[in-house]
């Protein structure tokens, strides 16, 4: 159980209680990755299914090796040599795999809400690898486990997450757990990009990239998603680098101890430097380290067992 | 708590006894302290594992290497039982060939000592292991018994044996058995 639920669909509706459980397995699954055989029995004998619907190496390859770490089965499913290629539906493809008895089945689909459509109609855990501008809540808990574990306390910090916001689904699940987490999380970036009424979901909106960043304790950069038309809501590549990327001299105007995430893929010389992204600032090796760790942690938590949970 | 009762088995001073008696049991059967490391299984074993170590230190002028190990990943019981918090593994440098004293606190079914073995062999080969258990209350279900033992205490199955220390907050350190909630 994560919050009280048998499902990972996104971050809403988790308290701080909640992602900190997350978190405390997640510490306790890192020392794993480290020793020299990385496996332990503890899932021994369950099945998880990675469905992914659009390509993705980080995150599926991070599951992936979270599951193995744990010894259970993963088995890799991708859209382009699957059966919905020959027209079959979203849930009969969803109820097919049901049929093989998985315990858990992690879902990437471009469409937003699919995981919950899914939840609604399949006994197994799902869990939510992405789906389409809506949540990404695995991401989300590793930038909070990274961020927690070089900051400790995230009460009061000054989390700036920005670019294109609107079709970022790594933004709105960084908006909530940031924000049940007690930090002041303000998104930033072109007007085109920014949603109507993003600020109902806790984000405070700051149009100016260098009065966003003024002061603050983490910057998340978001990708431009060339592949979900980003394109077409700035004028260019270049004019965007110039006002939003981040580079050595914005970054002198956040705090001294500042950190830089990015869920990756990163596109250099664009949203961020590669000066910033190879620098001492940078985290996102770390976030990427942590993915597998608190994906194993979500995997334990979700897979079989009763409610409660003991410390 | 309704229904529920606790009477005191050992205090204090028993309980420091019984600690020094093991320190001593483990350097007798060993031939002294060489190649002996202490692993403790949270929580409190890692505690009990450093008050050996500390009395083995008064005799030997020695301190052996301390490790604790959490048993998490390795329970039979993953699915009848609420989920359990990792605890921290910490294991002092490589084990393989060395002497290795798990040090819990009570020893009950022998289930929680058989995922310590498992989670132990991940952790490199040792020449031997060995089980030190402040209390050993029976009811075995494996082909598991210590080496040493602080003290033997027949208990009924519904019964909880409860260790109280000091470093985990209580006043005085305590051994107490509480009957369950009788239905």
């Amino acid at each position: 159980m994560i919050g009280n639920s048998n499902h990972l669909l996104g971050l809403d509706g988790l308290t701080r209680d909640d992602i900190t459980r997350v978190l405390n397995a997640a510490a306790g699954m890192k020392e794993i990755s480290a020793r020299k055989i990385k496996k332990v029995p503890t899932l021994r004998g369950k099945t998880i299914v990675n469905l992914f619907f659009e390509p993705s190496t980080r995150t599926r390859t991070s599951f992936e090796i979270a599951a193995k770490r744990l010894s259970a089965d993963a088995v890799n499913f991708s859209a382009s040599a699957s059966s919905t290629s020959k027209g079959e539906t979203l849930v009969d493809t969803a109820r097919n795999i049901e049929a093989m008895a998985p315990d858990v089945v992690i879902i990437r689909h471009k469409f937003s809400g699919s995981p919950y459509m899914l939840a609604d109609r399949l006994d197994c855990s799902i869990v939510n690898a992405g789906d389409g501008s809506h949540q990404h809540p695995s991401q989300g808990l590793l930038d909070i486990f990274t961020a927690r574990e070089r900051k400790g306390d995230l009460t009061g910090l000054k989390v700036v997450i920005a670019g294109d916001i609107t079709h970022s689904r790594v933004a709105r699940s960084d908006i909530y757990g940031f924000t049940a987490m007690g930090a002041n999380v303000h998104v930033t970036g072109p007007p085109t990009m920014i949603p109507v009424g993003i600020e109902a979901m806790g984000a405070t909106v700051q149009p100016s990239f260098e009065a966003a960043i003024e002061g603050a304790d983490i910057i998340i950069m978001l990708r431009i998603q060339l592949e979900r038309k980003s394109g077409m809501l700035i004028p260019s590549l270049r004019e965007y680098a110039r006002f939003f990327g981040l580079n050595a001299e914005r970054l002198a105007i956040a705090n001294k101890d500042v950190l830089v995430m990015h869920p990756g893929p990163i596109n250099r010389g664009i949203e961020i430097s590669s000066e910033i992204a190879d620098g001492p600032y940078s985290v996102i090796l770390d976030q990427v380290e942590n993915g597998v760790a608190v994906r194993m942690a979500i995997l334990y938590l979700l897979s079989g067992g009763i409610d409660e949970m003991v410390d | 708590m309704r229904g529920r009762r606790r009477r005191q088995i050992m205090d204090h001073v028993e309980i420091d006894r019984a600690i020094k008696r093991i320190a001593f049991e483990i350097l007798e059967k060993n031939k002294g302290h060489e190649d002996v490391i202490l692993v403790g299984i949270p929580t409190p074993g890692p505690a009990l594992a450093e008050r050996i170590c500390r009395h083995i230190e008064n005799v030997e002028g020695v301190r052996v290497p301390t490790g604790s190990l959490d048993i998490t990943f390795y329970r039979d019981d993953i699915d009848d039982h609420p989920k359990p918090m990792p605890k921290a593994t910490d294991m002092p440098g490589d084990i393989s060939g060395k002497t290795i004293v798990l040090v819990d606190d009570v020893l009950f079914t022998g289930r929680t000592i058989r995922a310590a073995m498992d989670a132990l062999m991940d952790h490199g080969r040792p020449a031997r292991v060995q089980l030190a258990a402040l209390v050993d209350r029976g009811h075995r279900e494996l082909p598991i018994r210590a080496d040493f033992v602080g003290r033997n205490i027949p208990t009924r199955l519904h019964e909880k044996v409860k260790v109280l220390l000091t470093e985990h907050g209580a006043k005085v350190d305590e051994v107490a058995i509480e009957e369950g909630d009788l239905e």
